[in-house]
């Protein structure tokens, strides 16, 4: 609920009538979606969909719980990518050794989503298939160059996550497809990555964020990718803002102007959290500081 | 939809109750098993005053169907105390710190507190902060919460706790 407006009292209810499935296994989830009418949905850690059945936002019918299916768990290194399955909790993303050896900027991000408690139920998966804006994982993967696995009667097929995201809630996923697993291609070693996000309080979402993935060599930027958090309808990649840092070592002049690259591409709704300027403005803010701290985390 | 059994295990005793799927593990808890210690603060997910502990894991049992429970053990504030009436650290530590003002909070905060020590026994006064940022106190400003927690870390560890509340 990244976007949504102040909740009122008499607005909070009890969530709709729905019929629960508990699938042992993956196709037997992808089968159950075929088989259920349209209004059934999938619910991983619930604590993005059960505010919205409260507030009737969401009235499904059936509920496809995935909390069952074992293969969804757990992050492994497969190759030169790292496997992460949907059901995978934040508070396991934290705790992964894989995770922080090779892609430390999971952990970075993890610890900043929401609190304790949610961190314990919300997976990765139900993060990123969410499709709030507001969600702190996707632009993540935006910078990491994720793909995300998902799995549907005709079979399993891979869409980038910088090609997932279409507007608000809508994304490339097709009706009974489940969102499997995440590939991240492994990070160079030696890369530098920071994830900065400001928020009001604990368990808020993000003002702005931005998420930075960065190798260096000989003292200058090499690569560079940036994806930026809760300042448009969706996540956003933010290219040109990463593409003004290459080859550079980052001085004050190029600092400045990949801020204003991504203060460009922002168009985040004014909300309690500041007038859409302020925020637009905080993105390009969030994005100096996070290449920064990336800069100097890098070996080079 | 029917009422279905939604069985499961709180704190070390096999329960069972007659539930719709869309009914919460708070209202489960309150309602159907009469264990009114857990509380509803905001129903929105934010303040932590329904926080039970499920396997091991810390929840908000206003964001979590009780059928979703179904199996899990379940420990709630009324399964903190020993058979025979005993305190538990945390709970002592709560009354001999002033940990509470009103005590709407304090269920969820235990709760809470009792995951956070068995995953650290032994947490730094920030760690203690971090562990319960998902639990809203409008009463004590956090202070003796902190110490109540602190002197319960201390003695579970067999420590005395020598600092004095506020
Ligand atoms: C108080 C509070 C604060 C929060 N703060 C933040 C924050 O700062 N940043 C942030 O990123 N999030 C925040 N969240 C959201 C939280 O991280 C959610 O847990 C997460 O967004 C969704 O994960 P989930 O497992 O709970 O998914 P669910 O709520 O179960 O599902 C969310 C959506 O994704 C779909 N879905 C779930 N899994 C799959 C799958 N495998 N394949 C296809 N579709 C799937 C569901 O059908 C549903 O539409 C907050 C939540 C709360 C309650
Ligand atoms: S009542 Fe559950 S978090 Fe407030
Ligand atoms: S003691 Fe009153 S809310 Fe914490």
């Amino acid at each position: 609920m990244g976007h949504s407006a102040r909740l009122l009292w008499e607005d909070l209810l009890i969530p709709g009538s729905f019929e629960y499935h508990r699938p042992a296994s993956l196709s037997e989830a992808v089968a159950l979606l075929g088989r259920l009418d349209s209004d059934a949905r999938l619910i991983a850690g619930g604590h993005s969909l059960i505010p919205m059945m409260k507030l009737r936002l969401a009235m499904p019918t059936h509920l496809v719980d995935l909390a069952g299916v074992a293969e969804l768990k757990g992050a492994r290194l497969e190759g030169g990518e790292i496997v992460i399955g949907a059901m995978t909790t934040q508070r396991e993303i934290i705790m992964s050794g894989v995770l922080a050896e090779h892609a430390p900027i999971l952990r970075e991000t993890a610890e900043v989503i929401a609190d304790p408690q949610v961190r314990y139920v919300g997976t990765i998966g139900g993060n990123v298939a969410n499709g709030d804006p507001g969600n702190d994982m996707p632009a993540l993967m935006m910078a990491l160059g994720a793909s995300y696995v998902l799995s549907g009667p005709g079979g399993e097929r891979r869409v980038p996550a910088r090609d997932y995201y279409l507007s608000p809630y809508e994304t490339a996923a097709q009706p009974g497809e489940v969102l499997a697993a995440i590939r991240v291609p492994k990070p160079p070693a030696g890369h530098g990555w920071a994830y900065e996000k400001l928020k009001r309080k604990v368990g808020d979402y993000a003002t702005a964020a931005a998420a930075v993935i960065l190798t260096v060599s000989g003292g200058r930027i090499a690569s560079c990718a940036i994806g930026l958090t809760n300042v448009g309808g969706t996540a956003l990649f933010a290219s040109e803002a990463a593409a003004a840092t290459v080859g550079t070592a980052l001085d004050p002049p190029t600092l400045a102007r990949a801020a204003a690259a991504a203060t460009a591409i922002a168009s985040p709704a004014e909300d309690g959290r500041g007038s859409a300027e302020y925020r637009a403005k905080m993105a390009g803010v969030m994005t100096a500081r996070a290449l920064k701290r990336a800069f100097a985390r890098a070996a080079s | 939809m029917s009422p279905t059994n939604v069985s499961m295990t709180v704190n070390g005793k096999t329960v069972s109750a007659a539930v719709e799927p869309r009914t919460l593990l708070i209202h489960y808890l309150r309602e159907n098993l009469g264990l009114t210690g857990s509380h509803i603060g905001c129903d929105t997910s934010h303040c932590g005053a329904c926080t039970v502990d499920v396997d091991g894991r810390s929840v908000k049992s206003c964001t979590m169907f009780a059928v979703q429970a179904a199996g899990a053990n379940v420990l709630t504030i009324e399964g903190m105390a020993g058979a025979d009436g005993k305190l538990s650290a945390l709970q002592e530590g709560f009354r001999e710190m002033h940990g509470l003002q009103c005590g709407y909070c304090t269920p969820g905060m235990i709760i809470r507190a009792h995951r956070l020590l068995q995953e650290n026994p032994n947490p730094s006064e920030s760690e203690i902060r971090i562990g319960i940022s998902g639990n809203l106190c409008r009463c004590t400003g956090y202070q003796n919460i902190v110490r109540a927690i602190q002197y319960a870390a201390a003695k579970l560890a067999g420590l005395e706790f020598k600092e004095a509340a506020e």
